[in-house]
């Protein structure tokens, strides 16, 4: 038995002593290896009027600048022929213009600093709010509706609006992008690359260097962290390693440090969100109406996709008979947002977090009672006409995590504790997270493997997802030794290529397990089908090894390339309705802090979490999701604090928190005192591989129970405290010390 | 030159038990990058500016405990000519897949790592913490110098947790009952380890010279701004930098003590100082860092100098020409400037003699731990129990001016007053109107004033809840 089991990462031995290797660990492995370097520019917005790369020459070690004209097939990092490789018009601080390819990485460095560049600046938007202003959107404007909005606000009997507004979030994946490309004796473009879509990464380099897609193979050995960041980020620097390697026949290898990663790759989209919500007398939501206004950055990137989730999960667990949602994306002159762990879904839930958070204390409604009374039922739909399946979960959850936190309880002791400390005070919140799970675009919703037993009866599996930490490389291991009645040791996975597995979709949308775990297991029964006569034969006692050696003696085919596509799903982008996702995962979680009246400081003492992801394929991996999801939400929510300057000095544009030290990710520290995870029983979800759900991406919304509970605690410190006093706390997001204190002094008035 | 030792053909380093060449390590190859050239790809560039703590390594030092401690440091910071005679041991020297050390075995079993970018520093790390002779469970401020985005921590804490003592034949722990490796003169490219101060002080005359210890900020300097220095002199291992005195009357503090040194050497003596060293930075940084670099930078948002204006602290200096004395009310200049000279070095700190009776030490940042401070307060009150009122006040503030500073009107204000809300409410107005802050992206010159405006109700609610001590 191994599905279900607890098992380590796959490759955690290689982890912990050093020897997992990770793209960039090869170039030391490879001989004349160039490095590369990019020429940034100093403007967030300018024409380049010249260019010149021959004082670059001049630096010992420099062996090519790499500019516009190199480019033999389509100048285009991206799928949407709006992000130049080499730019003319410079759109970001920071924007690589060229890139200098040297013998060493300081010689390509210097180089960089010596190619000399003429700009002429142009005027910048750096904000949500220079775009609003200046009315600069890009790409679809959706709207998302159900009901009749005006009706349902003016039969509301309380009707409240506000603005919200939440910044976005660097990825900080420990291993920054990386690409390390070669050329072969048939022009053939090997590309190695920390990348979480090999096959767009190859379809991004084939463009850039005009060939077909046969001639190029990407391969990700894992990455040292994805969380969405290398999903259409990696392209362009792949692109730039292998036209270095196809103009100069060396290696050349890519690596960003740190502040080039920051400065250059695109993050979570920062929101900008209006909005005007009914409740009748009850506190029962009766209409919605908002306006999202996502920061997109310099081009589209997958901004469509990820506003598009974010309209799909305004609702998160709340059943809002009408609705209108309008979404656009503001064009700034900063990195291009992108993907990052709930690509949308998280901006969007915090939007109605944050309204219930705002409107409890006016209705006079306890809010963890609002959001319960606002709860989906069975049979309700959500605002894009999907039915809510398994909506009790989200009851089944909540119970049990007022349950095992005694919530209740300590309720009383922290009302009691807040009463008898006047410059410290603690905060109790739970929240509940609905998150949809496939790619909203059905057409992604598919997944190649190739499974391979040999002749001893090893078996060695091929899929098309990426390993990022997620684990998904061992629960595929699980899936397959499984299948196969063999021990988790006889089976082996292959590093991902797309010479293996042609025409992937990218590892993200939390649907890796679901999609590569069920073509794999279809290879599986493939190979078992064909066995079967030869078991039947040999007896049910037969050993693995003998069947699988009769079965080649038979001339049986002991390999199959497994497919599997998600059913049932259905999504109509122009009307934004449909059935888009698979089922929904569920989780609640239940936040204490305690808040320091002097500074605004807190720490979360202790945390709850129940959460569903079916039958778990590999527990040991999933609660690792469930965690490290929870923190990095909790980072997002109260910590990590993206800073441009928005001065109209030199610097404009420029990311001011571009480096470890100065923007925080949370650290041990941070870690909740008491933390207790637990995953929903008896939720075996149909239809998917072995009964599991989806677990990458949800957790992370479970951390909006932190910034609840730190608004009961600053709300704590208002003249009349408690959840009904009528005073509305707002609280910044992020939630740092200095936005905590500054609520704090709001309330105390 | 003749103060310069010769070049060490034959230098070696001895890593993972087995002597390397020290070949390709002139400046700026950083430890981290010749050892990934050995293929020892264990040990990772995150953020090259010694946050992270993928880079981590152990190295042996003098310990204080044992005769030689196994420490964790940033490889990303420490040139690589540094480690000429030294022992160093990566995650991949701790262990092998097949034969995992302790340390390893239990982040790979309880979770760990999930992507595993970032493990073999926190192996590293946690090893060092594993090592350290005599610990009593494990300090979670040794990891505090390492980031994980993926698990969350818990299990990595339960991973620690779960360590038990090395076993009696483990061949590191043995290592650290006799001597540490010595470290010898040394000339590699632009870097040089002279054989003693006065030597040192030689060099550091040369134009371009600069003085190196920790690198916990050249390093930094080097990789994130490109500063390629003429001729680093290292001063990190001169006897006469390296003394702890404490006398009747006056701790002397040597320069080139790291801050790790100092925190565990005095330790319980100048309460204010362990106040301060464990929100400074991390473990790896601390273990590098010397008091005499965090004086020498100038930055004025150093946690220590504070603490030390708080104390009255002066400074020995010492050149060529002699030692001289300076007040550190008198040190800074300006903005990352002091009076320090060209080619001068700070030798000792004094911090005078009987200390305040109520020290305290308030770090206003985002994270908890490893993060700058956007401002420090820094109290040290004699408040007289008898009467209830403050005999004498120093309160030395970074991070709300070019330089660290004393709140001198304040600090005025506050002598003879009763210690209750009342009584200080004229100094903690004056408090609040110190310094000239200002808006950055750590917090907002408001936020810097309305903490500075806290700090002493702050120290009054935590005094009222503790006593006062006379």
């Amino acid at each position: 038995m191994s599905v279900g089991e607890a098992r380590p990462h796959e490759a955690a031995a290689l982890h912990v002593t050093g020897h997992a290797l990770y793209t960039d660990d090869l170039v030391v492995r490879m001989p004349h290896v160039l490095h590369a370097h990019p020429v940034p520019a100093p403007h967030a917005h300018a024409r380049m009027t010249r260019l010149d790369p021959g004082p670059a020459y001049a630096i010992p070690g420099v062996v090519r600048v790499l500019t516009a004209a190199d480019v033999p097939g389509v100048n285009d990092a991206g799928t949407k022929h709006d992000e130049p490789l080499f730019p003319g018009e410079v759109m970001f601080h920071g924007h690589a213009v060229a890139w200098v390819l040297g013998e060493t990485l300081e010689a390509a460095r210097l180089g960089a600093a010596a190619v000399a560049v003429d700009y002429d600046p142009l005027p910048s938007l750096v904000t949500i709010a220079d775009a609003i202003a200046a009315d600069s959107f890009q790409g679809a404007q959706p709207v998302l509706a159900r009901g009749d909005v005006d009706a349902g606000l003016a039969a509301s009997a309380r009707v409240i609006e506000g603005v919200t507004e939440l910044a976005g979030q660097e990825h900080f994946y420990l291993e920054t992008h990386a690409s390390l490309a070669q050329v072969d004796d048939d022009g053939q473009v090997f590309v190695q690359s920390s990348t979480q879509h090999p096959t767009e990464t190859q379809e991004i380099v084939a463009h850039v260097l005009g060939l077909a897609s046969h001639q190029v193979t990407v391969q990700c050995l894992r990455m040292g962290g994805g969380f969405g960041g290398k999903e259409m980020q990696p392209h362009g620097y792949a692109a730039i390693a292998a036209l270095g390697a196809t103009l100069t026949g060396r290696p050349v290898r890519v690596r960003l440090t740190r502040q080039q990663d920051m400065t250059m790759s695109g993050k979570r989209h920062g929101l900008h969100a209006t909005w005007r919500v009914g409740f009748d007398d009850d506190g029962r939501l009766q209409a919605l109406d908002a306006t999202l206004t996502s920061g997109g950055g310099w081009s589209l990137d997958l901004s469509e996709p990820v506003l598009s989730r974010a309209l799909c999960h305004i609702d998160n667990a709340y059943w809002i008979p009408n609705v209108r949602v309008q979404g656009r994306i503001a064009r700034t002159h900063t990195t291009s947002q992108t993907a990052f762990r709930g690509f949308g879904g998280p901006q969007g839930m915090l939007v109605i977090e944050d309204v219930l958070g705002r409107c409890a204390p006016v209705l006079g409604i306890a809010p963890e009672e609002l959001r319960r009374r606002n709860f989906y039922v069975a049979g309700q739909t959500t605002p894009y006409g999907q039915e809510v399946r398994h909506a009790e979960r989200i009851d089944r959850a909540w119970q049990q995590v007022l349950d095992t936190s005694e919530f209740a309880v300590r309720r009383k002791e922290i009302d009691r504790h807040n009463s008898q400390s006047p410059h410290s005070k603690r905060g109790l919140a739970i929240t509940p997270v609905k998150f949809g799970i496939s790619f909203n675009f059905t057409s992604f919703n598919q997944a190649g493997a190739l499974v391979h037993v040999y002749k001893d009866g090893s078996v060695l599996i091929n899929h098309g997802g990426t390993e990022m930490g997620q684990g998904l490389h061992t629960k595929m291991l699980q899936v397959a030794a499984t299948a196969f009645g063999l021990p988790v040791e006889r089976v082996r996975l292959a590093p991902t290529r797309t010479d293996k597995v042609p025409n992937t979709s990218a590892t993200a949308a939390s649907s890796g397990a679901d999609l590569n775990g069920a073509a794999v297991r279809d290879a599986c029964r493939q190979v078992l089908g064909r066995l079967e006569p030869v078991r039947e034969r040999l007896g049910a006692g037969a050993a693995w090894e003998d069947v699988v050696r009769a079965a080649y003696l038979d001339r049986v085919q002991l390999w199959a390339a497994g497919f599997y596509r998600t059913e049932g799903l259905s999504w109509d982008a122009a009307t934004m309705s449909g059935s888009p996702f698979k089922y929904f995962a569920y989780g609640v979680a239940a936040a204490e802090v305690e808040v320091d009246g002097f500074t605004g400081a807190y720490d979360v003492r202790r945390v709850d979490i129940v959460h569903d992801v079916g039958d778990s394929l590999s527990p040991l991996v999933d609660i690792g999701q469930i965690e490290g999801g929870f923190l990095q939400g909790l980072g997002w929510l109260t910590l990590e604090d993206l800073r441009w300057d928005t001065s109209d000095g030199p610097h404009r544009g420029r990311l001011a928190t571009q480096a470890a030290s100065t923007y925080k990710l949370p650290s041990l520290s941070e870690l909740p005192a008491d933390l207790r995870v637990a995953l929903l029983p008896h939720a075996t979800e149909d239809g998917v591989v072995h009964g599991s759900k989806a677990v990458g991406e949800p957790p992370l919304m479970l951390a909006f129970s932190v910034r609840e509970a730190l608004r009961d605690a600053v709300g704590a410190f208002g003249a009349s405290t408690g959840s009904t006093s009528g005073v509305s706390v707002e609280l910044a997001s992020p939630a740092t010390p200095e936005a905590v204190w500054w609520a704090i002094e709001k309330v105390r008035g | 030159m003749s103060t310069e030792p010769a070049a060490g053909p034959g230098a070696a380093v001895t890593v993972n038990g087995a002597a390397r060449a020290l070949v390709g390590a002139r400046p700026p190859v950083t430890a981290l990058d010749w050892l990934r050239g050995l293929g020892l790809t264990g040990a990772k560039e995150g953020c090259a500016e010694g946050e992270c703590g993928a880079c981590a390594v152990l190295v042996a030092r003098p310990g204080i405990d044992a005769p030689t401690e196994w420490t964790a440091v940033n490889a990303c910071l420490l040139p690589a000519a540094s480690l000429a005679g030294q022992e160093v041991v990566t995650a991949e020297g701790l262990g092998t897949p097949a034969a995992l050390h302790p340390v390893q075995h239990e982040m790979a079993v309880r979770g760990g790592s999930q992507c595993g970018y970032c493990t073999p520093g926190f192996v590293c790390s946690m090893a060092a913490e594993y090592y350290r002779p005599g610990r009593d469970g494990f300090d979670h401020h040794a990891l505090s110098g390492n980031l994980c985005r993926c698990t969350g921590y818990r299990p990595i804490v339960d991973a620690a947790e779960a360590l038990g003592a090395p076993d009696a034949g483990d061949p590191l722990a043995a290592r650290t009952t006799s001597a540490p490796p010595p470290t010898l003169p040394h000339h590699e490219g632009g870097w040089v380890r002279p054989a003693s101060l006065a030597d040192a002080l030689a060099l550091l005359g040369e134009p371009g010279a600069v003085a190196i210890a920790g690198s916990t900020d050249l390093g930094v300097e080097a990789n994130l701004r490109g500063s390629r220095p003429g001729l680093l002199v290292a001063v990190d291992r001169l006897d006469e930098l390296r003394g702890l005195t404490v006398a009747d009357d006056v701790v002397e503090i040597g320069a080139a003590l790291t801050l790790s040194e100092v925190e565990r050497r005095l330790s319980g003596q100048i309460p204010l100082l362990d106040a301060v060293f464990p929100q400074f930075a991390s473990r790896p940084i601390r273990n590098g860092a010397t008091i005499g670099g965090n004086l020498g930078t100038g930055s004025p948002i150093g946690d220590l100098p504070p603490a030390l204006l708080a104390l009255d602290a002066e400074l020995v200096l010492v050149s060529p020409a002699g030692e001289r004395v300076v007040p550190l009310t008198a040190y800074f200049t300006g903005y990352r400037q002091s009076v320090l000279a060209a080619g001068e070095l700070v030798a000792r700190v004094r911090v005078p003699l009987p200390l305040a009776t109520t020290t305290a030490f308030q770090k206003i940042a985002k994270r908890r731990f490893d993060d700058i401070s956007s401002v420090a307060v820094a109290f040290a009150l004699d408040l007289d129990a008898g009467t209830g009122t403050v005999r004498r006040a120093a309160i030395g503030l970074g991070g709300v001016a070019a330089t660290p500073i004393r709140a001198t009107v304040a600090e005025q204000a506050l002598v003879g007053v009763p210690w209750n809300a009342e009584g200080i409410a004229p100094a903690a107005a004056l408090l609040a109107a110190a310094g000239t802050p200002l808006d950055d992206h750590r917090a907002s010159a408001a936020y810097r004033r309305a903490m500075l405006g806290q700090a002493l109700p702050r120290l009054l609610a935590t005094t009222a809840a503790e006593g006062v001590r006379s």
